[in-house]
């Protein structure tokens, strides 16, 4: 589980002190599925580096999976990052002319998990690319890129899937694809699923919406379909 | 990540700009292919003097004339006149120095050589028939004056082979007569030429072809003053040879001992060197030579290791987001590092390995090749190519190492936003 206490990040922007977080506090248990919303500036971003454990709050702890994080070294927060994180970004990112598989295997290689492969293979065809193992980046579409990246943050079976804008690239047929696909995989693996977004139908979907303004939560709603 | 795998995403990096990467690769290329090729042309100055000075005969001493400055080999014959054939009998002796298998006393001048219309400035050696046998000296035709021609003062001569071209050309020199005129005794001699000297190819040093020798006591009869006060013929050199090659150092004392005894003076008056010592000597100038060479040529390897820096860091800067993508998955400072130096490493030891062979390729295209009419000789030395791909590896390393310091430590949150 998630648990964020006090926390806050704070930028030194020409003596002027900006606290792009402050002193939020936020719990997620396992297998949830949270939308955290809000206009840009609102500490969105910074909020995400930090649950992403790409970024250490200046105040306040960070718990994930009951080991405090707020403290560890770039090394060890990269080590956390391949095992108990899975990245989906509005631009994909893929590694350029690297074909599907090798995309997924990835974060198992920087562990140096054995059966990469195998586990690549596996993961690619839970997304439904079965067929295009081999395919570059510029030859599937942005629907199948996104879900080569959904493939690469499974694969090493993670305790949560942080989705950044998953759709904000897609053309709106895909959209529903990506993130039924991405539901999916929160309903029948269990995986904790945290959707950042400033789009108030993909919001609407999560069963939990927290939403920031002025790095501070001013709301935190459970839906109905959630129970 | 494991090293098959880094060394495979390296090279996948690499390929997929391969102009740049061939460009960078010629850098390392010719700078390892000059170093090979200078070295080699050093290497090859050493050995084809250490040939010439080894073509002049085996376990040889000399003895000139004149002492060494301190712990200098003395290049010229020396100025004080006063080593005499009665020095080189009583070194020749079995009872004064032991372990000496021939002593071959020499009066070097300059002569006029006049033969059929042809004439020619050459070095004139008096000697005995001994100088066959030291000098390992064989002939083209005819025969060596022998000791019966050395007692009677004959007035006979063998040529050297190309001072045998110069008087004669192309006609049979044996049998033939010829005028010997000195200068320095200003008096001239005729004499019949009893053989001409198979060709040593020497150059320089200890060009053996450019010469005319005749009998000691001919010379020392009809053709030289040089005489000591108390009129005994003096002689410029005297070459010993040792029966063995383990005797030399031993022969040198005796010799040193003897001539000091027979000399009376405090300070010695002549020189005793060995054909190691001349060896020696030659061989610290040509090493010289070879380090000289090998700097030269270090430099452009070392343009050549700037320029994969050069081009590491363009790539580090393009490459920002993979960087970011790589960390955002797991990878740690140390991946990225050698996924980079990994890059430098492929490059810098590919161009080795290359620069080997355009190296020993470039030498033997040399090799044979005359510079300045003095022909160049080129040896590849297995200690060079060691060094080149060494050099080369350790270049990679550290032009490497700070475009992938610099990969590595790269923020993941500005390297995935970097577009």
């Amino acid at each position: 589980m998630i648990r964020l206490s006090h926390v806050s990040r704070i930028y030194h922007l020409g003596g002027t002190e900006v606290r792009a977080l402050d002193d939020v506090s936020l719990d997620v248990e396992n297998g949830e599925y949270l939308a955290i919303t809000g206009p840009s500036g609102s500490g969105k971003s910074t909020l995400m580096n930090l649950l992403g454990c790409l970024d250490r709050p200046d105040q306040g702890t960070y718990e994930l999976d009951g080991q405090d994080v707020s403290t560890l070294s770039p090394d060890e927060l990269a080590t956390v990052r391949g095992r108990k994180l899975g990245f989906v970004f509005q631009s994909f990112n893929l590694l350029p002319r690297v074909p599907a598989v090798e995309q997924v295997e990835l974060p198992l290689l920087y562990q140096r998990v054995p059966d990469s492969r195998a586990r690549a293979l596996e993961a690619l065809r839970a997304v439904g690319l079965g067929d295009r193992v081999d395919h570059r980046p510029n030859e599937l579409s942005g629907g199948q890129q996104q879900r080569v990246a959904i493939a690469r943050a499974i694969v090493s079976e993670p305790s949560f899937i942080l989705a950044d804008e998953p759709t904000g690239n897609l053309a709106s047929g895909q959209k529903d694809e990506v993130m039924h696909l991405l539901e999916e995989m929160n309903r029948a693996r269990g995986i904790t699923l945290v959707v950042v977004t400033h789009e108030p139908e993909i919001a609407g979907r999560a069963h939990r919406v927290v939403a920031l303004r002025d790095g501070c939560v001013v709301q935190d709603a459970r839906a109905e379909a959630a129970r | 990540m494991s090293a098959l795998q880094t060394l495979r995403v390296s090279l996948a990096a690499l390929t997929a700009n391969a102009l740049r990467t061939a460009l960078t690769t010629l850098g390392i290329v010719i700078g390892v292919g000059a170093v090979i090729a200078l070295i080699s042309i050093g290497n090859g100055a050493q050995v084809t003097v250490q040939r010439q000075i080894q073509s002049l005969g085996t376990n040889l001493i000399f003895i000139t004339p004149g002492a060494t400055n301190t712990g200098g080999v003395r290049g010229g014959i020396g100025s004080a006149q006063t080593l005499t054939i009665q020095d080189a009998q009583a070194i020749g002796d079995p009872t004064q120095v032991q372990g000496i298998s021939a002593v071959v006393p020499e009066i070097l001048t300059g002569a006029q050589l006049v033969g059929t219309g042809r004439n020619a400035f050459t070095r004139l050696v008096g000697t005995t028939a001994e100088y066959a046998q030291a000098y390992d000296a064989s002939l083209a035709e005819g025969s060596f004056f022998t000791d019966q021609e050395v007692q009677s003062r004959s007035t006979v001569a063998v040529l050297g082979a190309t001072v045998a071209q110069e008087v004669f050309g192309s006609a049979d020199p044996v049998g033939q007569q010829m005028l010997i005129f000195v200068p320095a005794a200003r008096t001239s001699l005729h004499v019949r030429v009893l053989g001409v000297l198979r060709s040593k190819g020497g150059t320089g040093i200890a060009n053996v072809d450019d010469q005319v020798l005749m009998p000691i006591s001919s010379l020392s009869q009809y053709l030289s003053r040089q005489r000591a006060a108390n009129g005994e013929q003096l002689v410029n050199l005297v070459a010993v040879q040792a029966q063995r090659a383990s005797l030399v150092p031993q022969v040198q004392q005796g010799i040193t001992s003897l001539l000091d005894a027979r000399h009376q003076v405090a300070t010695p008056d002549f020189t005793v060197v060995s054909q190691q010592d001349v060896s020696a000597a030659y061989e610290s100038v040509t090493r010289n030579l070879t380090i000289v060479l090998g700097f030269i040529a270090g430099i452009s390897l070392l343009v050549g290791g700037i320029g994969i820096m050069n081009i590491m860091l363009v790539s580090v800067v393009e490459r920002t987001r993979e960087i970011g993508i790589r960390k955002a998955v797991g990878a740690r400072t140390r991946d990225i590092l050698s996924q980079f130096l990994t890059e430098s490493l492929v490059v810098s030891l590919a161009g080795g390995i290359v620069g080997v062979a355009v190296g020993i390729f470039a030498s033997r295209l040399i090799d044979g090749k005359s510079l300045n009419g003095q022909p160049l000789h080129t040896v590849v030395s297995g200690g060079s190519v060691l060094l080149a791909v060494g050099v080369s590896v350790a270049i990679g390393l550290f032009f490497g190492m700070y475009p992938a310091t610099r990969a590595a430590r790269l923020d993941p949150i500005q390297a995935l936003r970097y577009e």
